[in-house]
């Protein structure tokens, strides 16, 4: 098994509607795959079946080869499972340096330490330091989340990610609320991702899953109707007719 | 036998009274979501204002009781324009810490209107005496308490489930912006629900006086205990507080008759019990 | 440190973060208290053990987020422990009875702590409400052990290193409550910097976040349940100590909610709110329930409200909003 993510045959209903329909999806190291579909396909519940903030009815989701399906979020998170949210959720009076830092101790195992402050470790705050460099944020870094703007705040979601090392990574529509004439600086930060890792997208904006992903799943109705390349995608029947379908304007799909 | 009959009857008595007293809290807390530890406050000055009307005027026990719902509610409604409002979807914390303030004032100006003894609302010849059965007598009070709570059940059922307004407040408990998109002037029907659940809050209070005795500290004293009916029955529930209200009052009194020396130990055990073991009430609703 | 604008702002800045500065003001406050009013050092032992109390509760309420009405409970378990230690097995070593008291709060806020952290919002008010009500009946039903509702008697303390002896006018009492006092704050201090106290932070504001960070929140709030716990079983500790006896009112609601409201009114979150709002909430109660206790009672609802409507922050918080404001105002 080199797959480092393998979700089997997973599905979900809510009051007798199948949301999750027998989805099966495997991530080796170093994909890029974006997962998209029209409104209301069930992309969300799928990330929520995969981190286990939901219970699946059947199926099973494999990290690395190890059965992770009766494991709480936080444990799969330690497995290196880690996911970003599509509405950003910081601490609002924290700093962002205070948001990496919490995540590098936290990937440590050392957040639970109850003496010694978080910046006298020198080693965590080059790292801390590093990490938000990176991302362009340093000169945010003492300011409180509140203060910052939304694009920088989407950034820092990122950093939090990265800061916990992933295996795999779950980007929920990373760019969603920025202006576009930002979304330049989130693509940037997505290429700095380390190249081993695994990354599943799932987004709306088709210029950003263009340009990121080397793969496209498309989910509609709770079942992958698609997996391929982008370039494939726009030329398959069953995509035209689940997004015309739903939508009847061809324009706003892609 | 006499003593499970006894038991019997006094334990639904109680949950009767403790229905028709935290049934408001329960539909006010669905609808407005606002963790009210007031209530019992507004159930006691029902009983002091019964009590005032009944004892020192020498008015007529129904009349008292009219007196006593109306003079509660008018006290209310400020209370609520000025101070519930600006709780209304707040934090838990702060929710509880205004709650709580208004009845350590109550509970204050209680003290220093009527003094720090237990007050008693006499009750009228016809409600004072006991039916005998043959082989056993019953107080005919304990029989009025179960007959008032199973009125107010049935009205408030068919308020809710029957009428057009029920259907604006089920509205709103179900999803208070969409209610209002629809059309729903939520600030009115809460005005109204509040009041109407004030006014039972009160009504409880005087018929339940013999039962849960008027004095200053009532507020307190009884604070937990309506709130867990809400907790156990699920905010909003009619038949959940029905159902919590003759648990806890079977509990209750039990464990008065069979083992007092204990006093309360055994109710709030049973309540750590059922609240673990139901975290979102036994109906499931509380959210 | 944190500020870059000027060296001497950054290390008044750096001593007010470490609590140097809180606890010179602990120390000069007492000795002024001493000198101040040496006929009152009964009732300032019993601000300092209260202060305790509230400090505690600000670690699982203002740090964590879980909104207690049973804290008490913590409290009591101390001064219960300390008390019996001395009166029934005749341990009368005053630090040992701190200790006693500090493991018996540990373990009530183990307790309170697995019962009230199963459940969320209003429930788990209910459960911590339910939680010292049943210590409360508990106790009474004890009576062998607790004294019941006359209280527990008998304890008698002896003396500091079997040199300072309890006196009369409670100076030993007093100055060991300070130390106490100093003690546990300075540790406080350094917990709320730490790694772990970041952490707690980040469950007060979002605890699905931080599950997604890998870190459970109820771990999170258990351990701090027993830290809390530690911390006001040694106010009740003290209590015990200084008064030589134990009521069944250290285990009530009233106590609980009491000291709800000195830490709303000096501002939940912070150290120092816990300290200035119980200071200044029971010398005011003093003063006025001395006058006439029911009006008090209306006082503290009227102040509650106050406070909720005008000052959310508490008085420190406002105090330090309203300072920041003004610098800001002047550099600008």
């Amino acid at each position: 098994m080199s797959a480092l993510l393998d979700v089997i045959h997973l599905k979900k209903s809510f009051g007798g509607l199948a949301v999750t329909n027998d989805v099966s999806l495997s991530l080796a190291p170093g994909d890029r795959v974006a997962l998209i579909g029209p409104n209301g396909a069930g992309k969300t519940t799928f990330v929520n079946l995969v981190t286990g903030n939901l219970k699946p009815d059947q199926g099973r989701v494999l990290i690395g080869g190890e059965d992770v399906s009766a494991m709480k979020p936080a444990e799969r998170v330690k497995r290196g499972l880690i996911r970003s949210f599509q509405v950003t959720r910081l601490f609002q009076d924290m700093t962002p340096e205070e948001h990496v830092a919490m995540a590098v101790l936290q990937r440590d195992g050392r957040s639970g330490r109850m003496f010694g402050h978080y910046a006298g470790k020198r080693q965590v705050m080059e790292e801390v330091g590093s990490i938000l460099d990176l991302l362009g944020l340093s000169a945010l870094a003492h300011l409180k989340v509140r203060e910052i703007a939304y694009g920088q705040q989407r950034l820092l979601e990122i950093a939090v990610a990265m800061a916990l090392r992933p295996k795999v990574l779950l980007l929920d529509e990373p760019a969603a609320g920025v202006p576009h004439s930002e979304t330049t600086r989130i693509e940037k930060a997505l290429d700095m991702l380390p190249a081993e890792l695994a990354v599943l997208m799932i987004d709306h904006d088709m210029d950003l899953v263009f340009r990121f992903a080397k793969r496209v799943v498309v989910l509609a109705a709770g079942t992958v109707i698609f997996d391929g390349s982008p370039q494939a995608v726009t030329a398959d029947q069953r995509v035209r007719e689940a997004y015309l379908g739903s939508y009847g304007h061809a324009g706003s799909a892609a | 036998m006499q003593t499970v009959l006894s038991i019997g009857i006094d334990a639904l008595a109680y949950g009767m009274i403790l229905f028709v007293i935290s049934i408001g809290l329960s539909v006010t807390m669905g609808l407005m979501r606002v963790v009210n530890l007031a209530h019992g406050a507004f159930a006691m000055i029902g009983g002091y204002l019964a009590s005032y009307a009944a004892r020192d005027l020498g008015l007529h026990y129904g009349l008292a009781v009219l007196l006593a719902v109306v003079g509660t509610i008018a006290i209310a409604i400020p209370v609520e324009r000025f101070l519930y409002r600006r709780i209304y979807g707040a934090s838990e914390l702060t929710q509880v810490l205004m709650t709580i303030g208004i009845t350590f004032c109550v509970i204050g100006i209680a003290n220093f209107v009527f003094g720090p003894t237990l007050k008693t609302v006499p009750l009228p010849p016809s409600l004072s005496g006991s039916v005998d059965l043959g082989f056993r007598s019953i107080a005919i009070h304990r029989l009025f308490a179960i007959g008032a709570g199973l009125v107010v059940a049935f009205a408030l059922w068919f308020l809710i489930e029957r009428t057009s307004f029920g259907i604006r407040i089920r509205a709103a408990v179900d999803n208070a912006a969409m209610a209002a998109a629809l059309g729903v002037r939520t600030e009115i029907v809460y005005a109204i629900s509040f009041a109407v659940a004030i006014g039972l809050a009160a009504l409880g209070g005087v018929l339940g006086a013999e039962l849960l005795p008027v004095e200053p500290y009532y507020a307190l004293r009884y604070m937990v205990t309506f709130l867990v009916v809400v907790s156990i029955g699920g905010a909003g529930s009619i038949s959940g507080a029905l159902v919590a209200c003759l648990l806890l009052g079977a509990i209750d009194t039990t464990g008065r008759y069979l083992a007092p020396e204990y006093g309360e130990f055994f109710f709030y055990l049973a309540v750590i019990v059922i609240v673990t073991l139901f975290p979102r009430g036994l109906m499931g609703r509380l959210k | 440190m944190r500020t870059q604008d000027g060296s001497s702002r950054g290390l008044v800045q750096a001593l007010a973060d470490r609590g140097i500065f809180g606890i010179l003001i602990i120390i000069l406050v007492g000795i002024a208290g001493y000198y101040l009013l040496p006929n009152n050092l009964a009732l300032l032992t019993r601000i300092t053990a209260t202060a305790l109390l509230v400090l505690s509760i600000d670690l699982v309420t203002g740090y964590c987020g879980v909104a207690t009405l049973g804290h008490a409970a913590l409290f009591g378990a101390g001064a219960y422990g300390a008390g019996i230690a001395s009166a029934h097995f005749g341990i009368n070593e005053p630090i040992s009875m701190t200790l006693i008291g500090a493991a018996a709060g540990a373990l009530a806020g183990l307790i309170s702590g697995f019962v009230i952290l199963r459940a969320h919002g209003l429930a788990q008010l209910v459960l911590s409400i339910a939680v010292v009500h049943l210590a409360h009946e508990a106790a009474n039903k004890a009576s062998g052990w607790t004294g019941g509702s006359d209280g527990l008697s008998g304890i008698a303390p002896g003396a500091i290193f079997g040199v300072f002896e309890f006196d009369l006018w409670g100076r030993t009492a007093y100055v060991y409550g300070i130390v106490l006092l100093v003690l546990v704050f300075a540790l406080l201090k350094i917990l709320v910097r730490s790694p772990f106290g970041m952490l707690a932070r980040g469950v007060r504001e979002d605890s699905l976040r931080i599950a997604a960070m890998g870190a459970s929140a109820h771990s999170v709030q258990m351990r701090m349940y027993v830290i809390s716990g530690i911390v006001a079983g040694i106010g009740g500790a003290l209590s015990a100590i200084s008064t030589q006896v134990v009521g069944l009112d250290s285990l009530s609601f009233t106590l609980s909610a009491q000291s709800l409201v000195m830490l709303v009114l000096g501002g939940v979150g912070s150290l120092y709110g816990a300290i200035i709002g119980t200071v200044v909430f029971m010398f005011f109660e003093d003063t006025v329930s001395a006058a006439n206790p029911f009006h008090w009672l209306t006082i503290v609802g009227a102040l509650l409200i106050l406070v909720v409507l005008f000052a959310p922050k508490g008085l420190y918080g406002s105090a330090i909003a309203l300072s920041s404001r003004l610098t800001r105002r002047k550099s600008a």
